[in-house]
Order: structure tokens, then sequence, then C-alpha cells
């Protein structure tokens, strides 16, 4: 297992519920996850799988009539003494009040997101140099002409040609794939320790992702940090990702490296996913391996293994009434099914 | 390739086709000049194939589709049409009703199945539309077509009374399916037609074009990005640049052996999934080139690695290599550019 020093957050049991008038419907629906420090996470999963929900109760940014009810976010930070040397602090982040001060201190500055749609996350009415600034005036003690320069440096940083003027336009004078970069720019503007990024390419062009994705592998690489990358695009996370976690419906069903989902999935639901995709490389015009039925409605989920309807090796009287445990099939390997129930006593 | 179909008899031929759109400025609303978002562009379908055009944001991809359609009237060129009578009609020449006959035979599937369907309509309302339309059905006649239509694309026609906030993505990209079946078309644009469709449903709807495509003998021009999915439908594949054709070649051709450094790059940006490929991309710098401002010269020199100085000034035409991938650049003989196997 991961050593302490190595362990950065800890997901245990989180339940993120919307109360709306025609039910609760349950987003994240128990899920754990370990993240450690300097590594990738990738999650993936179909959409209204959970994924977005889950990354936003880390920081707390979960819309009104959704709230965290159950669970608990074990956030492990440094806290630097004045005379150099640091322990480390364990914060329950799940615990916080989302207005609360600390809350505020860690979000966009231990822990800053990107988020999906370049065009609509950054304000029409402030110049990209502006909002990035904010950020940089509220967490550190700069002057603004320090904070203006960090700003240009940090354009520099991910890409941007002549930073000096770019920092006073619009977002709407950027392209898409510059605007990506310049909220990169942001969420990197304090060093974090986490990363998450939030479907960071779905809205890009294949070239356009290759550049951004290698901009966030450099930004690693430089800064330690670590990233949880949420996506829906396998590809992305085979090309991305150390370790993997694949949920449906609310919940983890299988945890690996990223060498074992790829060529050694357990969950059927991940060898479905993975038998679905078209991949370059294969031979033309053979038929796909669909999975069967879709993705159930949020108010009413099924019983038991929330997969068994679409599950090719559904066991009546097993998968349909009992919910399957998280089965520890080796260190960082877990799985959800019936399926292995007896491995772990076995191994 | 639809089994025992009239192979290489062209049913769509394209020809130096040109869509402008004027920029206007000022009180007077001047013409200041032109973003040529398709220009110049030679290419035909066979029946019974599927076409991909594929590249960036920007390129000209679906102003092509929505010309064939004639949802826009072209600034120039011809697109020829074969008739089931063998008559071969231009498109970019009619207008108003003389196009109408036209209208039922080259039908078009959206890309947002969200927007595309109107939420006030029912899927009754919605799929039996053309019928009504063109057909004068009516009544037991209507719903029992519509039945059926739904019962092929796989949903079940119990349903056909809810409005489309009922359904999921997948379903309703289905419906978007049904209703442009209605009237037997020939041609279908699929105008990124699954991209906005998760994993599993993707699936769905890419085998299910397929097997409409056999049981109606359909042919398909197939406007999309994504290349793992324009590899699995697609027989021939061009690639558009900056609204022109930069490369066409048969799917297994053009994907292992590209001429053309723009495909490269295009193939090399595609994730693989599966970790133990990870490889460097081709990173392409810059952005695809403004269609107001094109470049001069060849219009992707700006961004290309094999770029020497005769690229910068003649534009390269469309040529034959050899087994009718064709190719517009100035080295594609020279260059080994790698694909993926």
């Amino acid at each position: 297992m991961a050593s302490d020093d190595e362990l950065l957050l800890e997901i245990n049991g989180l339940k993120t519920y919307f109360f709306l008038d025609q039910g609760i419907v349950k987003a994240v629906d128990g899920v754990d996850l370990t993240l450690k420090r300097g590594r990738t996470i990738g999650i993936v999963g179909e959409s209204g799988c959970g994924k977005s929900i889950t990354a936003r109760s880390i920081i707390q940014i979960v819309d009104a009539p959704g709230r965290i009810v159950a669970g608990s976010i074990r956030y492990r930070r440094y806290d630097t003494r004045p005379d150099g040397s640091g322990t480390i602090v364990e914060l329950d982040l799940a615990k916080l009040s989302p207005m609360g001060r600390q809350i505020r201190s860690i979000r966009g500055k231990e822990i800053s997101m990107i988020f999906q749609e370049p065009m609509t996350s950054f304000s029409a009415l402030y110049t990209i140099g502006n909002q990035i600034m904010e950020n940089i005036v509220l967490h550190q003690k700069t002057t603004l002409r320090e904070a203006r320069q960090r700003t240009i440096e940090l354009l520099r940083q991910v890409g941007i040609s002549h930073p000096e003027q770019r920092v006073d336009e619009y977002p709407h004078q950027f392209s898409g794939g510059m605007r990506q970069r310049a909220m990169i720019a942001m969420a990197i503007a304090c060093n974090p320790s986490l990363l998450i990024a939030d479907e960071p390419t779905t809205a890009l062009d294949v070239t356009t992702q290759a550049q951004i994705l290698n901009l966030l592998r450099g930004m690693q690489k430089r800064l330690g940090m670590a990233i949880m990358l949420i996506t829906h695009d396998l590809g992305v996370i085979a090309e991305m990702a150390d370790d993997v976690a694949v949920m449906y419906l609310g919940r983890v069903v299988e945890t690996a490296d990223v060498d074992s989902i790829f060529h050694d999935p357990k969950h059927p639901y991940t060898q479905a996913l993975l038998r679905s995709i078209p991949t370059v490389g294969r031979r033309a015009r053979q038929r796909l391996d669909s999975i069967e039925g879709m993705v159930p409605d949020p108010f009413t989920r099924p019983s038991g293994c929330y997969f068994h309807p679409r599950c090719r090796f559904f066991m009546p009287g097993v998968c349909d009434e009992v919910t399957p445990a998280s089965v520890l099939l080796s260190p960082g390997r877990t799985v959800s099914c019936h399926l292995y129930d007896g491995a772990a006593r076995n191994g | 390739m639809v089994e025992g179909a009239n192979d290489n008899v062209t049913l769509l031929d394209v020809r130096n086709l040109k869509m402008y759109f004027p920029i206007r400025k000022g009180f007077l609303r001047r013409e200041v000049g032109y973003v040529r978002a398709v220009d110049g562009l030679n290419f035909s379908i066979n029946f019974g194939e599927t076409l991909s055009l594929v590249g960036e944001s920007g390129c000209g991809k679906t102003t092509t589709g929505r010309c064939i359609v004639r949802a826009y009237e072209p600034t120039d060129g011809q697109i020829l049409y074969r008739r089931t009578d063998d008559v071969v009609v231009d498109l970019a020449q009619l207008q108003g009703v003389a196009l109408k006959p036209y209208r039922r035979e080259i039908r078009m599937i959206f890309q947002d199945p969200y927007s595309s369907l109107n939420p006030r309509m029912n899927v009754l309302d919605i799929v039996g539309e053309p019928l009504r339309v063109n057909e004068k059905m009516s009544g037991q006649e209507l719903e029992d077509c519509v039945a059926s239509l739904l019962r092929q694309v796989g949903l079940r026609p119990e349903f056909m009374r809810r409005y489309p906030h009922a359904f999921s993505g997948g379903e309703r990209q289905r419906i978007g399916i049904a209703r442009c079946l209605a009237l037997n078309p020939r041609l279908v644009v699929c105008d990124e037609a699954v991209s906005a469709l998760d994993v599993s449903v993707r699936a769905q709807i890419l085998n299910l074009l397929q097997d409409l495509q056999q049981q109606f003998h359909l042919t398909y021009l197939f406007i999309a990005h994504d290349l793992s999915v324009v590899q699995y439908v697609s027989d021939r594949v061009a690639v558009m640049y900056v609204g022109q054709l930069v490369e066409m070649a048969d799917t297994d051709e053009l994907y292992g052996n590209p001429r053309h450094p723009y495909t490269e790059a295009l193939l090399s940006a595609v994730p693989k999934p599966d970790p133990r490929l990870r490889a460097e991309h081709i990173e392409l710098p810059g952005e695809v080139a403004d269609p107001a401002k094109p470049p001069s010269g060849c219009y992707f020199h700006p961004r290309c690695r094999y770029a020497e100085d005769r690229c910068s000034q003649e534009m390269p035409q469309l040529h034959d290599t050899g087994g009718g991938h064709l190719v517009a650049c100035h080295r594609a003989e020279e260059l080994s550019l790698h694909g993926i196997v």
C-alpha cells in the first residue's frame, strides 16, 4: 500500500445526493477513491455516472439542491511552519462548510479545477489577465504589479504567444484551445497539490487536444502536482493516467493501474466499455460490440448491482438482490462484482 | 458496401463547389471580404458507399453537407446528382419548388439530439411530419407507418405519444434517424451523428446505421472529426483543411499510408486506447488558418513540418498518386509518412 507520505486524498463512502421535487437523485452513491501525490488518476464513465459530482464534492462546489450527505474526504496538506519544517495535517473536506474560510483557502490554491467548456468557464466581462490575477491576489501576499508579472509569466508557460498583449484581452478574443490554456494557467497559479481536470479536452479538436494533454503532462512534471482527470474518452485515459477508476451510476466499480484496466479488465462493465469503442487500427467496417440497453434514469436505480440489467454475466438471485462490496484483488486493485466474491478469500 | 448494389455508379458528383459567406462591416453593411468556408471542392460518392469528410472544426465539413442538402445556396460549382431514372441534375442550379423532389431523397441526421427535435412535438408528429407533408398521409395509416419506422430504429412504438424530453440522448438520435428514413432517402448526410453520444450508446447507433445501410441501400456522407469512428464506418475518407480537400483515399489506404502531412498529424493526434502504445504525437503548432485570410501557397504550410520555399508560394493541386489516392501536396511523392497499421 501507499506509504503515508504519498497519500494525498482519501475518499471514503462519499454520498452526494440531489434533493429534487421528483425525488432524490443519488448522483454519488458511496465512492471510495485514493489519490497519491504527483500521480494522475483517471476517472472514466458515461454521462450521468457521477464523475463530475465526485470532483465537485472534493472542493465543495456542488450546486444548490445537491449536498454531501455522508462519507469523508480526507485531505493531507503540508503545513509549513515559519522555521521551514513541515508536518502533514489531515483535514476532512466533506465536513467543511462550503462557504467557510478553510475551504476557500484550499479551493483554487491547493486544489484547483479545470472545467470542460472553455467557452463558458471564463467571465466575458473581465480580461483574461484580470481573472488569473484575482486568484493570485486572493491566495498570495503580492502587490498587483507583481501579480500581473506573474500572470504574464504563467501565460508564457502555458504557451500563449505575446502574453504581454494577450493578458489584457477578453475571453472572446481567444480561441477554444487558447482559452483552455489560459484556464490551465489560472489553475496552476498557486502551485496546487491537486489539479482536477473535468473533461478538459472534450470540446476541442484532436490536434488541439494533443497540445493540451502535452501541456498538462509538462506542467505536472514541472510542478509535481497530482491530477484527477475526468473523461469519457478511454483513449485520453490510456494516454495520461497512472491509475484508473471506472464509475457506473454513482459508484466506483473497478480501480486498477492503467495497464491492468486495458489489458486485464475485471468488471463486466469495464470489459464491455472496452469492447464498444472503435479503435484506430482495427480493420475497417467491423461490427461493434455494444452494451445492450442504456443508462437507467436517475430516479429509479436497479436493485442490487446497478449494472445487472445490462450485464452479460447476470446471476439471478444474486446480482439483482445483493449490492456487491468492493473486493481487494491486489494492492491498488479493487472490483465491485459478485463474480469476484470468492477471489478475495482465496487470495 | 451494399451487396449486389450497382457499384461504381456515381450517385453524387461535387465539382468545384464554393461557398463564401460575406463579411459585412459598418453602418451600410458593406461587404468587406468573404469567409471562404468551402473553396473549390471536388469529390464524388458512389451508390451504396460511405464517404467520410474529416478535418478540424472550421474546415468546412458541415458547410459542405449543408450545401449538398441545399440548406445553403452555393456560391459557385456543381452538385451533380443521379436520379433513380439515371438522369443527372445539378442541384446547385435549382431553386425553390424545383428542389422539392430531391429534398426527400437527400436527408440529414444532425449532431445534437437535444436541439434537433422540437420539444413541443411528440414523436408521432416529429417522425410523421415528412410523411404528412410529402405523402399526404394521416390517421391510422400515418400511425402504422410511424410505428414501423420506430421499430426499425429499435424504439418501442408505444412511446410515440411521448415528447422528446422523455428520451435519452441515444433514443433521441434514433428518433432523428427514423425521421430521416421516413421518405426512403437515397443519400443521407450524417453530420457528426454520433459525436454527442456516450461510448456504449455510440456503438449501438453506429451498428444501427450500418444495418440500415444494408437494408435500405443507403449512401452515406459521414461528416465527423473522430478518426476512430470514421475508420470504422467508411469505405473512403476525404480530409479537408480550410475549405479544400487535401487528401482522399480508400479507408485502409489512407490510415495505413497517408500522403499528406496534415493527415499524418491528425492520425498521430488520436489517443489510442492502449497504455502500451503511448508514443510521442506530432504536435501541430498554431491553429487552423482563418478562412477569411488564408495563407499564401499551400494553406497548411505555416503548420507543416515538411514545408519548403515552394509551399509558401504555389498552391498544390489535387492529383492522383496511384490507385485513386488523391493528394494535394507538393512533396507527396518524396515524403514517407507514418500511418496507423
